[in-house]
């Protein structure tokens, strides 16, 4: 199969990269790009395991085609922390023991950081709704539902000093 | 989050008068501790929050070829003939194997990590020979260039099947009409094999006093039947392998499982090489519950490695999941208890028949071990039925067994309870197993946190508070699972920084790195942060069994500790040699050793080692006995739809006896997680099956589990009743927790609108029916 040369922005940095038309962003990802803490777990856009930010736009990268993300800026669960220091997101999930096997912790983070990006004091409910595309099988999610709260009263601690 | 936490010393020597086959403890869990009952950050944790960390499906050895397994479109067939011909000629495609390719199985046991199973059946499941047994059903496979080619390669294998009926439910299968799955199958009938060839792999009965007598007494007896539908594990992750079978006979392979040993020995077994020719390498694991224990893809990945010449991955799609690899059984059960006005139970009586899937083993033995372990009882009866039905073989899953009895049997206490008009936890109260209690199976408790758990609850505030509101209900429900010793190896090397690395054989899908690594640090007297655990292959650590049967906090940190003591023992001695007095006369205490006057810390001692005598490094290994089953509760408030039938959960406390609590946060996990799962069993989640016996939603949108929208907050109550079998009081933690969601769950709803759930899953159309019936 004819393979399609694509030019797009992977965690700040200009990436270029063959992929067959058929190929989703999330093979992209993990197989030819290596980036490969973008998850796999249904492959139909139900788990939130493959969670990304593309353009602004969370967005499970099974149901993206690597081809899409031509001229597209993406963030993975790569691009979260900074040289220097984790996400607080990252942080609190730590601190607050938010994740057991950890497999959808790269969604939830993806995702987390993305709601405190557009409202930085977002209620129980709302945490909860946002992150419903999401599955964990092993928290319960209460503990992640905490480290998100938790996560959200840093930022805004950082941002008022 | 209000996390109570009770504590309750060690009745002194435990387990009654009499031979003992475990040591009492050496340090009781109401002494405190330094490090254990801490929460630091787990050691794996920075992997796993930034995507480092490398799962199963993330290895890439140069040159690796894509496998992918075809399955049976049928849920019983005989297979007339495969031709894989076109497939294996096809561009790309370098090996096709069918299980024509794996050695013929020889008719032995072997060990599958809970257990003994015939090696027949672990080979069938590997890939089916001559018959398909379920819709997902292994049968070839390719290995191709890429994973697409691979595909469309599996696609072009003509298989020529004669379409059988099938059997879909224990009821069904047991008919003396119904289709036989196995023409070698014959029923072990109360222990004994017999020659009667049928569906029905086991049939026990085991008896405790008189029980006609028990429910002649009785002035109140309820007895009713109840059905629970096939569910999964659900864990998110993918089962997944990588194979490397080299040119010099040695066999590598990579995957997400709980037990590397386990993987180790029965691809051993199923390919008839040494197991010494195999070497396995555990990498991150994304949830099992059990689930992750059973050898699937590993032997055939290594064949196509062989036939190929090169490495070969094989990844599950989410519909191989649900249909090729293990669920828990659907059961069918019957419970009856009688009881005096006074709240005292007569007799009790069940008969349980479990789905055990293609092959016999599902969890009905552990289930009928559990139904009445709560309670203290005379006169019980307990009948169980293992029946082969034409579905996924049964794996483990998270107190297997366990959760559908408890369904049955809690919901008729509770009704027994409201007849007799007594408090439902006090009535459980009256009649709680303790010490000495002897269950049905055989075994007397040793010391247990049952009557403890449900005083915790009685006192609990959710249970205090008032419930107001039209259909809204409250119920509780109390379970039991027990804890596995099985066999565990750890080895510390210290480094001269008075750090040190840990290595250990459990894989890691929980933070039991940390909970492993902090009962270490606790005997050194160090900071966890300071112990540096890493789970290594097969062949760089010691035996050790499955991460499962809430096994590895206990045992693997029991490994840990002991090794920590050697290494004390080691200090000592070094400390001596430099102080010039004998090893006896060096004391330690918290990370400090010293003797007469001297005094040196861990890392000044790990400093010196080249002086002393060179590297200090220690390894332990342990088969632990003293095991201690585990007791959870759930309180649980709902609210009934009557319009729809949805049944949302307002408020839920988890309790449970977690022994000690090695690290608190994660023991909330767990608890947490296995009410989540008991949830989505309880309210949603099923097999749903057509006619034909194919499955009808074999995708994670119409498979439906919990999101984070259909929970509240999950507060957990820990309750400490030391276990006097371990050396800092633990107990599994991991499984009893999804034991009493179910018909808490239950008895809420009959709380709250009147109706007596009898069919899980309690989904809206269930719930909606029960209501226009009653």
């Amino acid at each position: 199969m004819q393979s399609v040369h694509v030019r797009s922005t992977i965690n700040g940095q200009p990436a270029e990269f063959l992929c067959e038309a058929r190929q989703s962003l999330l093979e992209v990802l993990r197989d030819v790009l290596r980036l490969t803490g973008t998850k796999e777990g249904c492959n139909d856009g139900n788990c939130g395991a493959c969670t990304v930010d593309m353009d602004g736009r969370i967005v499970p990268a099974c149901l993206v085609l690597g081809v899409e993300a031509d001229g597209a800026s993406i963030t993975t669960v790569e691009g979260i922390a900074d040289s220097a220091a984790l996400h607080p997101v990252q942080s609190a999930f730590l601190e607050g023991a938010a994740l057991q096997c950890g497999v959808c912790t790269p969604g939830f983070i993806v995702a987390a950081k993305a709601l405190l990006d557009r409202n930085p004091d977002p209620t129980e409910d709302e945490i909860r709704l946002w992150l419903a595309n999401n599955l964990c099988r092993c928290t319960g999610y209460d503990k992640i539902v905490r480290s998100v709260q938790a996560a959200a009263a840093c930022q805004r601690q950082e941002t008022a000093s | 989050m209000s996390t109570a936490t009770t504590h309750s010393a060690p009745s002194g020597a435990a387990g009654g008068s009499g031979s003992r086959d475990y040591e009492p403890n050496m340090v009781l869990a109401t002494q405190t501790f330094d490090v254990v009952g801490s929460r630091p950050v787990r050691h794996d944790g920075t992997d796993k929050v930034t995507g480092r960390a490398v799962y199963g499906a993330d290895v890439a050895l140069p040159g690796t070829l894509h496998g992918t397994i075809l399955r049976s479109p049928h849920a019983h067939a005989r297979i007339r003939s495969i031709d894989t011909s076109k497939a294996a000629a096809m561009d790309g495609v370098l090996a096709v194997v069918t299980a024509d390719d794996l050695p013929a199985a020889e008719d032995k046991l072997v060990d599958v990590g809970e257990g003994d199973t015939r090696l027949s059946y672990v080979h069938g499941n590997v890939l089916a020979k001559a018959k398909v047994l379920y819709q997902g059903h292994a049968v070839a496979a390719v290995a191709a260039t890429n994973p697409h080619v691979a595909e469309q390669a599996a696609k072009a294998i003509a298989i020529d099947y004669e379409v059988l009926p099938c059997s879909m439910t224990a009821p069904e299968a047991m008919r003396t009409e119904a289709e036989l799955l196995h023409d070698d199958l014959c029923t072990t009938e109360l222990g004994e094999r017999t020659d009667k060839v049928s569906n029905i792999a086991d049939h026990f009965h085991w008896t405790l006093g008189d029980v006609d007598g028990g429910f002649a007494r009785s002035d109140v007896v309820v007895e009713r039947t109840f059905d629970t539908a096939t569910v999964h594990q659900g864990y998110i992750e993918p089962h997944n392998v990588t194979a490397l079978w080299n040119h010099d006979g040695r066999l590598h392979l990579w995957c997400s499982t709980q037990g590397a040993f386990v993987v180790r020995d029965v691809t051993s077994k199923i390919l008839e090489i040494p197991v010494s020719s195999i070497r396995v390498t555990p990498t991150e694991i994304g949830g099992g519950f059990g689930g992750k224990i059973p050898v699937y893809m590993e032997p055939v990945a290594a064949l196509l490695s062989k036939k190929s010449g090169r490495p070969v991955k094989i990844l599950m799609s989410r519909e191989d999941v649900f249909l090729g690899t293990g669920p828990t059984a659907g059961t069918h059960s019957r419970v009856k208890i009688g009881a005096t006005k006074d709240g005292k139970i007569q007799a009790m009586e069940a008969e349980l028949a479990y789905e055990a899937g293609a092959y016999p083993g599902s969890f009905v033995t552990p289930g009928g071990m559990c139904v009445f372990a709560a309670y203290e009882c005379e006169n019980i009866s307990v009948e169980g039925y293992d029946v082969v039905v034409n579905k996924p073989s049964c794996a483990a899953y998270r107190a297997p067994g366990a959760p559908q009895a408890a369904f049955a049997a809690e919901q008729v206490i509770d009704e027994v309870a409201r007849e007799i008009g007594m408090d439902p936890v006090d009535f459980r109260l009256r009649n709680a197993a303790k010490e000495g209690t002897r269950r049905v199976d055989g075994p007397k408790f040793r010391r247990i946190g049952c009557e403890e758990v449900l005083e915790a609850v009685r006192n609990h505030p959710h249970y205090q508070a008032p419930l107001e509101g039209p259909d809204r209900g409250r119920g509780v429900a109390v379970g039991f699972w027990f804890n596995v010793g099985l066999e565990s190896s750890c080895t510390l090397n210290v480094n001269t920084n008075g750090t040190v690395n840990l290595v250990e054989g459990s894989t890691d899908i929980g933070g039991t790195r940390t909970s492993i690594a902090m009962q270490a640090a606790e005997v050194l007297g160090i900071p966890a942060e300071d112990i540096l655990p890493e789970v290594v292959d097969t062949d760089s650590v010691g035996f050790t069994s499955v991460t499962g049967g809430s096994r590895t906090t206990f045992a693997t940190g029991w490994a840990a500790h002991d090794a920590a003591q050697k290494i004390v023992t080691e200090m000592k001695a070094r400390a001596a040699k430099l102080w010039s007095v004998e090893a006896n006369q060096v004391d330690h205490a918290k990370g400090t050793y010293s003797s007469n006057g001297n005094s040196a810390t861990f890392r000044e001692l790990a400093g010196q080692a080249s002086r002393t005598g060179g590297p200090v490094s220690a390894t332990a290994t342990v088969k632990p006995r003293g095991v201690g089953g585990s007791f959870a509760a759930n309180i649980v408030d709902v609210q009934v739809d009557r319009e729809t039938g949805k049944v949302d959960i307002l408020r839920f406390t988890a309790i449970q006896d977690v022994g000690k609590a090695v690290h608190p946060s994660y023991v909330e996990g767990q608890m947490q997680g296995g009410s989540a799962q008991g949830i989505g069993w309880a309210l949603n989640e099923e097999y749903f099956m057509g006619a034909d016996g194919t499955m009808k939603n074999s995708t994670l949108l119409d498979y439906r589990m919990p999101t984070a929208l259909d929970l509240p907050m999950i507060d957990t109550c820990i309750v400490e009743v030391a276990n006097p079998g371990h050396p800092f009081g633990v107990r599994g933690v991991g499984e009893a927790n999804i034991v009493p969601p179910l018909p808490a769950i239950a008895n809420a709803i009959h709380d709250a609108v009147g109706a007596r759930m009898q069919r899980l899953p309690m989904n809206p159309p269930a719930v909606w029916s029960a209501l226009s019936e009653s």
